[in-house]
């Protein structure tokens, strides 16, 4: 293996919480939710690290740190070296430029009443960036890069299907030459058939521009399928992180394990034992003490009741934050 | 098998005013007693729109023509009270979002004691004692507590086992879901069709279980509907579909999906995108995206026929390699 580039984003122990108000009573009660709680993690240029976990386990939170529209309330985003600065300041706002955001919904993303040419070219014209007359022929080049021809700069958004406009989305946040996309969810409101042309559209994209993507999904076979390192989240923390093979073959964490069993297998001979969790997961508010995900973990003991597990390498190198994975549990059963 | 309900040539027309467009082309299907169906097919397949036109659910701008039975008798232009001693009763349906499906100011008790009244005349203290027995049948905790409680006071989860419940208080020899599973998070979604499993196998109650997700259907059905641009297109027992699809959009569906384990492939997508119902090209309609079309599928629709036992396919490749 090469020697390690330098990353072009570090996350060293990010926090985010927000005061929010608990229902009971006529207003509540005020309380903290722990929405990111010690989030680090390295992305290199030209790869991609995927984030995965279910609703409100504080992929998109994160996503809002790394790129500067929240402010973290513990920790520090860096890029390129240098720590985000504040959001709304000129120097983030020439930061954008290289560090660009692709959302679930792309309607949503897209003014319907503008031509989609329009549209991948404004990021140009915001920016100031290149001179007035080469704006339309870089929207040109990009139509084409995202493997929409230049017939498609005059359609307005409603006449083009769902995978078109994700790819003019794409388009347009590629314009400025970004060195990192973040990804929320990018193919997630696309058909089955669609989603495996994005998929290899994002591929091409960063084989093509060396692009670093944050991607993040709940769809653990689609995070395999693009991501060189993936991590798992659950309520805020990062529960294990590594090789996306190593992670689905063979899960250290209890979490990960449940959530790659849950994955419904198409071919039968493919099918692995299901594991099924107990409940829901809880409240952020109400984060269990200890280990969070013990009161839904079929392999706790005690100690993980009071005693929070640190991420750290296991013996095959990848990272997990789990007594029972480290061997560390000790003997006793947690008595349900 | 014996059969428990049966679609005939099902279409349905929608007026949209200035013209009039065809979502439902004419859809074979049937169910037999105890078996579980499983249909799949993209945004606009006309998947849902098949089982909403089947019980009567469209409203008066939809035109559906065909035959939908159940044990032999008619629905289809059936009076209104005759449907309604169907619906809910004997065919159940349950949908993808179930804060929508379920009304936010009313407690969930109330919910499944109008349930109970309507389909069984249970009232007071009886239907209390039911709909505390169906939330404890679908692995609520505390079920008696519960019943006080209002929709936003559940996980949707803990509400689509709510309606599931709904579903049940009627005692019906088969339920429809509707994408049960597409708004719930992954271990919750394998929560939910445990639960809809373990209903099945002791009930006995047929299933039709439509859903996007081929991982989903294979799981949870005996046997499998391909939908098309408002067409079955492919039919077949589970296994023989994923073991030797016959028709080419069906092998396309496969070859896109992203595995689990194995060495990594660049995934094969299908080109294009899925036709409108209003500009349905002529002929077959996946031949614009096929990769082995041939010149005489932009001329004619290709019937389902026979590609094997219980196989049906609407290909013309599949009529020419029977031939031969």
């Amino acid at each position: 293996m090469n020697a390690p580039a330098a990353p072009l984003l570090q996350a060293r122990d990010l926090s985010r919480s927000f005061r929010v108000r608990r229902s009971g009573g006529m207003f509540g009660h005020a309380a903290v939710l722990h929405a990111v709680d010690g989030v680090s993690f390295d992305l290199t240029p030209g790869r991609t690290l995927g984030l995965v976990g279910e609703s409100g386990c504080g992929k998109t939170t994160t996503a809002r740190l790394v790129l500067g529209i929240l402010t973290p309330t513990g920790g520090e985003v860096r890029f390129e070296g240098a720590p985000v600065p504040a959001p709304g300041t000129r120097a983030w706002r020439q930061l954008r430029r290289r560090m660009q955001m692709v959302f679930q919904d792309p309607l949503g993303a897209l003014d319907r009443r503008i031509p989609v040419g329009q549209q991948v070219m404004e990021p140009l014209a915001i920016h100031g960036a290149g001179a007035r007359g080469d704006r339309r022929g870089r929207a040109l080049e990009l139509l084409d890069a995202v493997g929409l021809g230049a017939s498609f700069f005059a359609r307005y958004p409603h006449e083009l299907s769902g995978g078109q406009r994700q790819r003019i989305v794409l388009a347009r946040a590629l314009i400025l030459d970004p060195t990192l996309l973040v990804c929320d969810e990018p193919i997630s409101a696309l058909d089955v058939s669609i989603q495996a042309q994005v998929i290899n559209l994002l591929l091409d994209l960063q084989a093509k521009f060396g692009l670093a993507y944050l991607f993040i999904s709940h769809d653990l076979k689609v995070v395999r399928q693009i991501s060189h390192e993936v991590a798992v989240m659950y309520l805020g923390k990062i529960v294990e992180q590594g090789d996306p093979d190593r992670l689905l073959t063979d899960p250290a964490h209890p979490y990960t394990q449940a959530l790659v069993s849950a994955i419904p297998v198409a071919a039968a001979a493919r099918r692995r034992p299901r594991l099924i969790l107990k409940g829901d997961p809880p409240n952020p508010v109400d984060r269990p003490a200890g280990c969070a995900f013990h009161p839904r973990c079929p392999a706790a003991v005690d100690r993980c009741r009071v005693d929070t597990p640190v991420l750290k390498p296991l013996p095959d190198g990848r990272l997990a934050a789990c007594h029972v994975a480290h061997g560390e549990a000790g003997s006793a059963r947690l008595v349900a | 098998m014996e059969t428990l309900v049966a679609l005939r040539g099902l279409t349905v027309d929608f007026d949209v005013g200035h013209r009039v467009i065809r979502a439902l082309h004419g859809v074979d299907i049937t169910v037999g007693k105890g078996e579980a169906v499983g249909l799949v097919g993209e945004s606009g397949s006309g998947k849902s729109v098949t089982w909403l036109a089947a019980l009567g659910l469209l409203g008066p701008r939809a035109r559906v023509r065909g035959s939908v039975t159940l044990a032999g008798q008619e629905l289809l232009g059936a009076p209104a009270r005759a449907l309604e001693a169907v619906r809910g009763r004997r065919i159940a349906m349950i949908f993808q979002d179930p804060a929508s499906a379920l009304n936010p100011v009313h407690r969930i008790g109330r919910q499944i004691g109008e349930a109970l009244g309507l389909h069984r005349g249970l009232d007071g203290g009886a239907a209390r004692a039911e709909a505390r027995r169906l939330l404890d049948r679908v692995g609520i905790a505390d079920a008696a507590r519960r019943l006080t409680d209002y929709p936003h006071q559940l996980s949707g989860g803990m509400n689509q086992r709510v309606m599931i419940a709904m579903a049940l208080a009627g005692e019906p020899d088969m339920l429809v879901a509707d994408e049960p599973t597409t708004a719930l998070d992954a271990t919750i979604q394998a929560q939910i069709l445990d639960l809809l499993r373990e209903l099945r196998r002791d009930g006995g109650m047929s299933m039709v279980l439509i859903s996007h997700d081929l991982g989903v259907v294979a799981e949870n059905s005996d046997r499998i509907c391909v939908m098309y641009a408002g067409r079955i297109v492919e039919e077949a027992p589970t296994a023989e579909l994923f073991a030797a699809p016959r028709h080419p959009y069906t092998s396309g569906l496969l070859a896109a999906l992203p595995d689990l384990d194995g060495p990594r492939r660049r995934l094969v997508a299908i080109p294009g995108t899925v036709p409108e119902p209003a500009h349905l090209p002529p002929g077959c309609a996946f031949a614009p995206r096929c990769p082995v079309v041939l010149p005489v599928c932009a001329t004619a629709v290709p019937p389902l026929e026979s590609a094997g036992p219980g196989h049906r396919a609407a290909c013309v490749r599949v009529r020419r390699a029977v031939a031969a």
